[in-house]
């Protein structure tokens, strides 16, 4: 039997002042977040990464998400503190899933703010190659015909992608 | 001392977590893996590939020579996926 968490169809109340990071087992409202957010005045550049639930061609339903609690807010928020001291940055947020994320529905949103896209978009890439390494998350398929697949392989190319910034 | 798994590391142990009192000659990381394999079938199949097998002790990232003596809590967990 599939013993898989139900997916809750309202999306999560979003604060008016989002914590830097959040990890949320409902819907990800990507505009609701990005507007509580907002941007400071010399924010010149915002670069946004949104991270959905791929199809696989067909195969994919769903992708179940696992989490380590108190770690995965940690990780991700030692991964912040180290793209601060990297760029100048007037805002960063991360918001990720857990539990359910049905294809095409987002799983994880990275936003940082700079006064120019340089700093924005590094930082964005950053902090995705170092989450997808070292954030505590495990990724499970949940197919088409409603059976439970395999646990998500980790990838070296994500590997790769991290050791990009020693 | 807590000690928490995770994805299939999980469910082939077939519990979340569970305390441990740290026998004699386990110092680190490693021995502790080494001595959960042989806890039973389900321990010896999740942690069969232990070079895979990443460690955190208390809630950071540790390698398997890393002390675990003084830890509150250790986890155990295949790489990471998330994103």
């Amino acid at each position: 039997m599939d013993a898989s968490p139900s997916r809750p169809a309202t999306a999560y109340p979003v604060p008016a002042r989002p914590a830097p990071v959040t990890i949320i087992a409902e819907p990800l409202d990507t505009e609701a977040w990005l507007a509580a957010m907002g941007a400071g005045d010399d924010t010149g550049a915002l670069a946004v990464f949104i991270g959905r639930c791929r199809g696989e061609k067909g195969r994919l339903h769903a992708l179940e998400l696992e989490h380590y609690p108190g770690m995965a807010e940690a990780e991700i928020g030692r991964i912040m503190d180290r793209a601060r001291t990297r760029w100048p940055l007037s805002e960063l947020m991360v918001v990720h899933r857990t539990g359910l994320v049905a294809v095409g529905e987002p799983i994880v949103l990275v936003a940082a703010g700079s006064n120019h896209r340089d700093a924005a978009f590094d930082a964005v890439r950053f902090v995705m190659d170092f989450l997808k390494t070292d954030a505590p998350f495990w990724k499970r398929e949940h197919l088409v015909d409603g059976t439970v697949g395999d646990w998500v392989d980790a990838k070296e190319t994500d590997d790769a992608a991290r050791a990009r910034w020693a | 001392m807590k000690v928490k798994y995770f994805a299939w590391v999980r469910e082939r142990i077939g519990v979340p977590e569970e305390e441990i009192t740290l026998p004699d000659g386990v110092a680190t990381a490693g021995d502790l893996i080494v001595w959960l394999k042989g806890r039973g079938e389900g321990y010896a199949h999740a942690l069969e590939r232990d070079r895979f097998i990443r460690v955190a002790i208390d809630q950071q990232h540790a390698t398997h020579d890393a002390p675990v003596t003084a830890a509150r809590e250790v986890a155990l967990f295949p790489p990471m996926t998330g994103g």
